[in-house]
């Protein structure tokens, strides 16, 4: 029998019983769908790291102290009053000796209480920092300005506060400008508002105080809990070229500055690059995780295919009996058992694709989670559903052909 | 001079082995002519089925052969006898085995679908099963699905399906089985109306009465050819 004239065949043995054969496809659709979705979730995710990771701002090197007990033990014979980790003369350091660098800033974060007129407000961070500020985080301002060099200087007592801070205190940016605000038991005058920025990491940068880095010392921070020690330098490189370039140069200026041994330093490099390496490591063992159940859930939806083919076949097998003596040759009962299970698979395969494709639309839509659609998940999740459907009506279409067509006639 | 349709020398068929074996057929020699109308008779247990398999290449013999046509079929493989079934024989069965969700031109035309040697287009096909369900006068219920036909209608439709492919033999297993006497007559009717046109027909049957019908009997007892008779009521003119 022709192939087409098989699968018209194949086809009316579907379509004999529409419910079930709904229900088997069902199994197939689920696990199409669970692929693409599944698929599409991960994505998402490994897209989410990679924007908070970015927008913490372009080619930019972070400095942070690293107390190793090695770092310890080498502070022991440092100069007098020289503690571990880095301080606000690293700035300057940096800032003067590295080339190929568009700025440097740092932050110091203290959180203290914030009283504006009636309001109070508990536990606000309130990150003490330098005129770089802006330009390595891209942060932009909304009105008002950013804190100088001079600010600095002079530990001038004023204060630029994130966007959302500035509404609840305030109720609007503008009207903030120019107002007191107390920080502690300290009197400071907003001279600005930043623009909205959200959440980056764990960080919601509009809910904080930006002040002057030497107001923090001065005010905030005890000389012996590590008095001008910075939590965290922030380099912003030209360009992606020189990363490397500057990395290793800041690397050589700040051993030489605290004069620790170089194979050990108190301080250690980071880049965006090696987060999103570090976090992006983890997801792929999520996406492995998640790609592994919708596999499985794929081989269940066939595993339901079989079953029902052996069911299929034992009912109809008068009638394969008597096709048989009507002049079917075993492949071509072969070819029909095989076509009715690959057309339920991929019947499954293609409502599956428009569910995954769907779902992962839907999920995002709502916000329920970011979802990043990948191409490739498509071909992938239908061929293996056109897999499934051969390689498990393979048996139970074998199966058909090899029935004896005396047995078969006999049977009721 | 006479054309044999169907040559069998020294068949057996044995089922199982040693102790247990069951010896179904012991030597049959038969020969069937061209347009003969044949009648097989015998208790039950006496090897009729038996035959009737072979003779209708769903079953191989243990020893002897089978010559069909002309054709040795008596050593082929499943693919092949699966081709001579399609081509050279018509069967209809007791309970008609009409497939019950297809119209009868649809049941008529299944043969035609499994005819590797000619492949005729569907419009060809649709065509000769409305001629042979024509010629079995049923005409009128083309398009009729098994259920909404009675059973002499139905077995009617089946004998349409075992002549669509102009088979070498019809071979009839119990064909009036599960009719009415009325419905029985018109049916053995129709098979000697197709005897006279022409058309070479075994048919087995454990009724005398439906044997009457045929021109030559044969009676099969423990596996083997008791008598082999012309039917003297109904005696072919040479």
């Amino acid at each position: 029998m022709s192939l087409w004239r098989t699968f018209k065949v194949a086809w009316e043995g579907l379509t004999l019983n529409k419910v079930r054969s709904f229900l088997t496809t069902l199994g197939v659709i689920i696990g199409v769908a669970a692929v693409i979705v599944m698929m599409a979730v991960s994505a998402g995710a490994e897209a989410e790291i990679a924007d908070q990771i970015n927008a913490l701002g372009a080619n930019l090197i972070m400095v942070m102290p690293s107390f190793s007990r090695a770092g310890f033990g080498r502070g022991m014979s440092m100069g007098p009053g020289r503690m571990p980790g880095l301080t606000y003369d690293d700035i300057g350091v940096i800032a003067q000796n590295v080339t190929g660098i568009n700025g440097v800033s740092a932050e110091r974060v203290t959180n203290q209480t914030i009283k504006a007129g009636n309001t109070t407000l508990e536990d606000v961070p309130v990150v003490g920092t330098t005129s770089g500020f802006p330009q390595v985080r891209e942060y932009r301002l909304a009105v008002g300005r950013f804190l100088t060099d001079e600010d600095n200087d002079r530990a001038r007592k004023i204060a630029v506060l994130g966007y959302d801070l500035a509404q609840e205190l305030f109720g609007d940016s503008s009207a903030a400008i120019g107002q007191a605000i107390k920080i502690g038991s300290v009197k400071f005058t907003v001279v600005g508002v930043m623009a909205p920025k959200g959440v980056v990491g764990n960080t919601d940068y509009d809910g904080r105080v930006y002040i002057p880095i030497t107001v923090v010392f001065k005010k905030f921070t005890p000389a012996r809990f590590g008095g001008n020690n910075v939590g965290i330098i922030y380099v912003s490189a030209e360009s992606k070229e020189v990363m490397k370039d500057v990395m290793e140069q800041v690397t050589k200026v700040l051993v030489q500055a605290h004069d620790v041994d170089p194979s050990s330093p108190d301080f250690s490099l980071m880049t965006q690059d090696s987060i999103i390496e570090a976090r992006a490591s983890t997801t792929a063992t999520f996406r492995n995780l998640l790609a592994w159940v919708a596999g499985v859930s794929l081989i269940v939806g066939g595993i339901g295919i079989m079953n029902i083919m052996l069911v299929s076949v034992t009912e109809r097998t008068r009638e394969i009996g008597l096709r048989q003596a009507l002049g079917a040759r075993p492949r071509d009962l072969q070819l029909q058992f095989l076509l009715e299970a690959v057309m339920l698979s991929l019947a499954g395969g293609l409502v599956g694709v428009l569910a995954g494709v769907g779902g992962s639309y839907v999920f995002n839509a709502l916000g329920t989670m970011r979802t990043a659609l990948v191409p490739a998940s498509i071909p992938l999740a239908f061929g293996a559903a056109a897999l499934v459907g051969i390689f498990f009506g393979y048996y139970p279409a074998t199966r058909a052909a090899r029935l004896d067509p005396i047995e078969a006639l006999r049977r009721e | 001079m006479a054309e044999h349709i169907i040559e069998i020398r020294d068949l057996t068929r044995v089922y199982g082995t040693g102790e247990t074996a069951v010896h179904a057929l012991r030597g049959i020699n038969l020969t069937v002519e061209k347009g003969e109308f044949v009648a097989v008779m015998g208790p039950s247990g006496s090897g009729k089925s038996t035959l009737m398999n072979i003779l209708g290449c769903l079953d191989r013999p243990t020893s002897g052969t089978y010559v069909l046509d002309g054709e040795d079929v008596s050593r082929l493989g499943r693919n092949q006898l699966a081709g001579v079934r399609n081509r050279k024989i018509g069967f209809v069965f007791q309970s008609y085995n009409l497939l019950p969700r297809l119209t009868a031109a649809r049941n008529v035309m299944l043969p035609l679908l499994y005819n590797s040697h000619q492949r005729l287009s569907d419009e060809e096909c649709y065509r000769r099963a409305v001629a042979v369900l024509e010629l079995v006068g049923l005409g009128d219920r083309i398009h009729h699905k098994p259920n909404q036909l009675s059973g002499g209608q139905q077995q009617r439709v089946a004998i349409a399906r075992a002549l669509v492919n102009n088979p070498s033999i019809i071979l009839a297993d119990e064909p009036t089985g599960n009719l009415d006497t009325k419905s029985s007559h018109e049916i053995m009717a129709l098979l000697q109306q197709l005897h006279q046109q022409g058309a070479t027909i075994v048919m087995v049957t454990h009724e005398p009465d439906i044997g009457d019908y045929a021109e030559r009997v044969l009676h099969l007892l423990d596996g083997q050819i008791a008598s082999d008779r012309l039917n003297g009521a109904r005696r072919r003119a040479i």
